[in-house]
């Protein structure tokens, strides 16, 4: 059976997260179909045709889908995953806002945010925060199914040679439109793709102080995250959270600047190769999973380390 | 207009549960459960709404097990009018539950229907949605900011690069994230009125909708355990073990 994988962009450019997403489905096994809908995203569709692994794209170019809507992506995707024996999306806001609409339609109860491909219809996935690791099967026929990007390395971007097909479908409900964006700009990587995240929480007791943060980042190539308690306080962003309600990482070094650890934190980023703790409190839970603790002030002990390295 | 709220009972967000020994399913047995705290967020969103005279009828709904009355009557002590129970033993995935709650929207017909945007047993995030494609509505999932304007809905969504504002037609489906609000307290005379509001039980049956499980869980097992490392004295020796022992920098 073939498996129809949805593309995550913004018109321009395609995003890191798909290629995870194609590991997943050459973990599953079968031919793998690209779909790339937005609207002046041809550019997006010729990246899309270089992945590793990919056979076909398909090309629905259409100003019904510019902002990703998902009252007339998901039908699509409906109308299109008929023939499919699986349909994945990463994880993203993207794909948890569409593709369970998506899988209504088609009348299957869809998988979220699978971490390993045990079988073409057994996955496992987290639940209660990261705290147990659920084996599920599917008996729907159609696999609808979202993937968690940090638990699959991402395929080669080049290398593939697919076919772009254009998709002559145009589904627009008439029920939802798009108002207006306010994006977060950064020079720093993206969060979810960065190989060493620096995180802050409340122990950085304003947003002012994530400037050494930002300096220690700059230095270390690193993207900057914060802990819930950051961003409820209003310290930074809250694209910024890491946690079970936030973005999920999985660098390759983590370090947590006066974050205690609750549940809700560790669920974001415990999957990290390395985690480093810096915080004063010698008994806070994040040092149960730090492979290097240290207890120290953050607000002598980061201007340091910027300097020593 | 008339607002539905969906209220999931859940283990409370502080319980740290672990697997049985036999890997069948999550240990819950007296364990505290609570209303899901995305939930309690929709219920506190309404309740707003109809003390800005926006709505005018508040139901809170939940599924599941009799003591989910529990959660409804929570809802009604922080503002719901009236409660609606769906009385089910058998486990609920969420296309379940969006089937039962597409049987009572044709029913009750309100105009916007709030949901937590994942219950946090689960972690599905999945329910409002599948929801919004029963039942044809516009969703407006992850909001932090929601306005009624006439006929339509303006919701602010938090999504990756930051937030997104999204028009609705009414009626219209939204899930809330963390930022939309702050829950209020129940106070006492609330909940002790809230004892007095009604509360309606029905079946999935009785909606008409087949709740058979599609997905079958083979086994839950704890996560790979992280072993706590070494403290270390300073920062020299903190960036000396980071270049040569663990080499990530």
């Amino acid at each position: 059976m073939s498996i129809l994988i949805i593309a995550e962009h913004d018109n321009a450019e395609l995003k890191g997260a798909t290629l995870n997403t194609i590991a997943a489905a050459k973990a599953i096994g079968g031919d793998i179909n690209v779909l790339v809908a937005g609207a002046g995203c041809a550019a997006v569709a010729d990246a899309a045709a270089k992945a590793d692994g990919v056979t076909k794209i398909l090309l629905a170019d259409n100003a019904a889908y510019e902002h990703q809507l998902a009252e007339n992506v998901a039908k699509l995707v409906a109308d299109l995953g008929k023939d499919y024996g699986h349909i994945l999306a990463p994880a993203t806001t993207n794909g948890k806002n569409m593709l369970p609409r998506a899988a209504a339609l088609l009348d299957v109860q869809p998988i979220s945010d699978i971490v390993t491909v045990e079988s073409a219809d057994t996955f496992k996935r987290p639940i209660y925060a990261g705290n147990v690791i659920a084996t599920v099967q599917s008996s729907d026929a159609i696999k609808v199914i979202s993937v968690r990007i940090t638990a699959f390395d991402a395929v080669a971007a080049e290398g593939g040679s697919a076919a772009v097909e254009s998709v002559d479908i145009t589904d627009d409900a008439g029920i939802s439109s798009f108002v207006g964006e306010e994006l977060a700009k950064s020079d720093r990587p993206e969060l979810t793709a960065a190989s060493v995240v620096i995180s802050g929480g409340r122990g950085m007791q304003n947003g002012e102080n994530f400037e050494l943060l930002y300096k220690l980042a700059d230095k270390l190539g690193a993207a900057v995250g914060a802990s819930r308690a950051a961003v409820d306080a209003g310290f930074v962003p809250n694209d910024m959270q890491v946690g079970q309600t936030g973005k999920i990482v999985a660098p390759d070094l983590y370090i947590a600047v006066g974050i205690s650890g609750a549940i809700q934190h560790l669920a974001g980023m415990k999957d990290s190769k390395v985690i480093v703790a810096i915080n004063k409190d010698e008994e806070a839970p994040i040092f149960s999973v730090a492979d290097y603790g240290l207890v120290a002030d953050l607000f002598e002990a980061i201007p340091e380390f910027e300097t020593k390295l | 207009m008339k607002v539905l709220v969906a209220v999931k009972r859940v283990v409370d967000y502080n319980v740290k549960v672990r697997p049985k020994a036999d890997g069948s399913d999550v240990d819950i047995a007296n364990v505290k459960m609570s209303i899901n705290p995305f939930c309690e967020i929709a219920v506190e969103e309404a309740v707003r709404l109809k003390e800005k005279g926006v709505v005018s009828e508040i139901v809170a709904v939940s599924m599941g097990s009799k003591q989910c009355q529990e959660q409804i009557r929570t809802a009604l002590a922080l503002g719901a009018d009236r409660g609606i129970l769906v009385e089910a033993d058998a486990e609920l995935q969420p296309l379940a539950v969006a089937k039962c709650l597409k049987a009572i929207v044709e029913k009750e017909e309100p105009q916007m229907v709030i949901l937590g945007k994942q219950s946090i047993d689960g972690d599905n995030n999945q329910t409002g949605q599948m929801l919004g494609a029963l039942t044809g509505m516009g969703q407006g999932t992850f909001a932090s900011e929601v306005v009624v304007e006439g006929e339509a809905v303006k919701v602010t969504r938090e999504i990756d690069g930051g937030l997104q504002t999204v028009e609705l037609k009414l009626p219209a489906i939204v899930t809330t994230d963390l930022r939309l609000n702050e829950p209020r307290y129940a106070s006492l005379p609330n909940i002790m009125k809230a004892k007095k509001k009604p509360l309606d039980i029905t079946t999935p049956d009785e909606l008409g909708v087949d709740i058979t499980p599609r997905t079958k869980t083979l086994k839950v097992e704890p996560p790979a355990e992280r072993q706590a490392g070494i403290k270390v004295a300073d920062v020299a020796e903190l960036v000396e073990k980071l270049k040569n022992e663990a080499k990530v920098i």
